[in-house]
């Protein structure tokens, strides 16, 4: 009985995705905003704050691919050239398109109709993590939770790559993950999708440049849908992959 | 308190002692014979003393030095001792004498090529020598000898590197007769990244974005521990009002990976609700964090000299009425899933890792705790707001799953109490404060409890100024050791139980 009584308490949890109003806190950190005509000539302040290299000047640029969504770049440039919005759709089919030069980014979209009509309605996917540090794997785990319930979307994480229409990888891939990686992703049947989740899958993130890791997902498996963060917040994995399924456009 | 080695009578002289988050001169720090070394090491460590850390440092000359961290948490003190590492690079090993030091010996062969001469088991602890291409060679005819058990009806289960779920790689090898485990061996490094390499030769914001990452779930533990360290050796104290949000962003922390373990649990034994809830309520924690800093992670938020962002007047009422929410729920859910007989007969009895070997093993943490190892850093070692607050550390003492489980509810509720009396009296002024450049040839040991337990953080400078060591020591690294005793003489269908009661991170251990 009071197991029933605390059911009742806990009442319907779910958010109203992608239809309601998704309202993230004011210092949540998105999609940030360029405008290069607040540069200085020869300012290098912000990219010199970057922690990853992620910034370019002259002309400015920054790769969401790399980018940690730290405060560093906003916080250093006095002229306001960088700044933070709270806007979580950061997704994207290219890797060019995560490359910011102004207020504009063009999002994913959808996959074309074949696929589409293959893994529209049921998307299954094997979630490997290779070298990841447990961020990105556990904001991927939320969202099968009651508050993101992915399952409503037909999309499901699986326990076998068998079992799989894709892989989702986290974490710079470690030398000692390359293989199971590789495995994992030659173990899924075709067709079959790629996504990367998190700045250390899309570019090795704060581990690029380690001689022990292969700077994020190597060219040989191509990817399919880029989701930037660091870790990417639940509500962006489920923007994302609802614009691959067309879903969202 | 006391830094003064004179009086440090309680732990075999000459070692100097320190507080956590003391800078002291190398040149401070005696540097004794192999011999001296090994005995005082094996003396302290069997008078209620733990190994907290044992690294390689550079000498202040020639040659290089082996460093003991020694944790005395009854005293309240910490003890470090060096000693010159021997030309030909090999010692008499610790491990044969003292368990808790088996990890520390295999690291300092394997990134140092030292060789601790005894270590009865000096295989890789995280590089993989086949997966490498012969640039770590492998010492010995097989690289990887892995433990087993051999006779009539033996038989072995081999599981990873990845796994069913959505967590990190790590291969487990089951010797089992019948239904029964007889052990587990977990063979870890999958996951290293070289992190501690990384940020040594890397420039001040990236180290911080590393230390954030070195195991995600504990971003907050790790980023304040290396800030910690930084401000040691620059000589410099955080204001007032960073040292109380990085309590409050530390027990948020603990809140919503205690909370989510919780779910994680019922969800291991097959009890839904309670998987949904919880799983429900992390989320809540993790949003307080969002709310502070942007990051439900708490990335962002510490940096070296303070704090980045502060928890304006305006909207603490709104914060504590969210927190007092999710405390209320913690109460209720906590209520129904520790009352129900499926979980209880299922928690009860599983998994249990004795005092003794707990003791032994030199586990930190809620797995320490629950099985009666009485060590909190927050109290034993207090530094920043936690000096001022009286902590008395859960309690349990039946060792396995259900006391573990406990621990982390009985922290849970401790830390909302914290949280809300912080945010309550939170101060103004400033979040932080500049940084010096660090003291040349400086050592600082830091010490954090992070949610799983004590992490350590070991930072040293050259001549310069410049870091020339940086050691961390996650807490996962004791006790992956605990995981695997916890298995003996139970079933692989415990395997998930257990080890969700543990919740260890790989990344943390392979770094």
């Amino acid at each position: 009985m009071r197991r029933l009584w605390e059911r009742l308490r806990q009442g319907y949890r779910t958010i109203d995705f992608p239809e309601g109003h998704t309202d993230l806190p004011p210092r949540f950190r998105g999609r940030p905003v360029l405008d290069p005509s607040r540069c200085h000539a020869g300012c290098r302040l912000c990219a010199d704050a970057c922690p990853t290299a992620a910034i370019k000047t002259e002309p400015l640029r920054l790769d969401l691919g790399a980018c940690l969504f730290c405060p560093a770049c906003s916080e250093t440039c006095g002229e306001g050239a960088i700044t933070s919005t709270n806007d979580f759709r950061l997704a994207a089919r290219t890797r060019r398109d995560l490359v910011l030069s102004g207020s504009e980014m063009r999002l994913a979209s959808a996959l074309d109709r074949k696929l589409l009509k293959i893994f529209g309605r049921s998307l299954k996917l094997r979630q490997v993590s290779a070298g990841g540090c447990n961020a990105c794997e556990a904001d991927l785990n939320v969202t099968g939770t009651v508050v993101f319930d992915i399952g409503r979307f037909g999309i499901q994480f699986v326990a076998s790559p068998r079992h799989a229409d894709g892989i989702v990888a986290t974490g710079p891939v470690t030398t000692n993950m390359a293989l199971a990686l590789r495995e994992t992703y030659a173990a899924v049947a075709e067709p079959k999708l790629v996504i990367a989740s998190g700045a250390c899958a899309i570019s090795g993130g704060p581990f690029a440049g380690s001689p022990l890791c292969a700077g994020g997902i190597p060219a040989d498996i191509p990817v399919d849908l880029y989701l930037p963060g660091c870790p990417p917040h639940p509500v962006s994995i489920l923007d994302g992959l609802l614009r691959l399924l067309g879903r969202i456009e | 308190m006391n830094s003064d080695a004179s009086t440090a009578s309680t732990m075999t002289p000459p070692l100097r002692t320190a507080r956590n988050g003391e800078a002291l001169s190398l040149a401070d720090v005696p540097l004794m014979t192999m011999d001296n070394f090994r005995r005082a090491v094996l003396n302290a460590c069997s008078a209620e003393v733990r190994l907290a850390a044992l690294t390689v440092l550079p000498g202040l000359e020639a040659g290089r030095i082996l460093l003991a961290v020694l944790a005395d948490d009854r005293r309240r003190l910490l003890g470090l001792l060096c000693a010159a590492v021997p030309l030909d690079n090999r010692y008499p090993a610790l491990t044969p004498d003292l368990v808790q030091a088996q990890g520390f010996e295999r690291e300092i062969l394997e990134e140092h090529g030292i060789l601790p001469e005894g270590h009865p088991w000096p295989k890789p602890l995280r590089r993989h020598s086949d997966l490498e291409g012969g640039s770590h060679a492998p010492r010995g005819p097989d690289p990887y000898p892995f433990f087993r058990v051999e006779g009539p009806g033996i038989h072995e289960v081999a599981v990873g590197p990845v796994h069913a779920g959505i967590i990190e790689p790590g291969h487990f090898r089951f010797q089992c007769h019948g239904e029964t485990v007889l052990h587990p061996e977990i063979q870890l490094g999958y996951q290293h990244r070289g992190a501690e390499a990384l940020l040594l030769r890397s420039q001040p914001a990236r180290r911080l974005a590393i230390a954030e990452t070195i195991a995600g779930d504990t971003s907050v533990g790790h980023a304040l521990a290396y800030s910690m360290a930084l401000e040691a050796l620059a000589g410099a104290a955080p204001p007032r009002q960073a040292e109380v949000l990085r309590g409050i962003a530390l027990e948020l922390e603990r809140l919503a990976n205690h909370v989510g373990d919780l779910g994680a649990l019922c969800n291991d034994v097959g009890y839904l609700p309670g998987a949904s809830w919880f799983g429900r309520l992390r989320g809540e924690f993790l949003n307080l964090s969002l709310e502070i800093c942007g990051s439900r992670f708490g990335r962002g938020l510490v940096i070296p000299g303070g704090v980045r962002f502060d928890l304006p007047s305006a909207v603490r009422d709104s914060f504590l009425v969210r927190l007092n929410a999710a405390d209320v729920d913690l109460l209720h859910i906590a209520d129904v899933v520790f009352q129900t007989p499926a979980v209880v007969s299922r928690f009860e009895g599983t998994g249990v890792v004795t005092a003794a070997l707990a003791e032994t093993l030199g586990l930190v943490g809620v797995a320490a705790r629950a099985s009666g190892c009485d060590r909190d850093v927050r109290r034993d070692h207090p530094v920043g707001i936690f000096r001022q607050t009286s902590i008395e550390p859960a309690a349990a003492s039946s060792g396995g799953v259900m006391a573990r489980a406990q621990i982390r509810r009985r922290e849970a509720e401790f830390s909302i109490a914290f949280v809300r009396e912080q945010v309550a009296a939170l101060p103004d002024g400033a979040r932080s404060v500049a940084l010096a450049g660090a003291r040349p040839h400086a050592l600082a040991v830091v010490l954090v409890e992070g949610w799983r337990g004590e992490i350590v953080h070991v930072a040293a400078t050259d001549d310069m100024g410049r870091l020339v060591t940086y050691k961390v020591v996650d807490p996962s690294f004791h006790n992956w050791l605990g995981l695997a005793m916890a298995m003996r003489g139970g079933q692989i269908s415990d395997f998930p139980l257990c080890n969700k009661s543990f919740n260890l991170s790989y990344a943390g251990h392979d770094l």
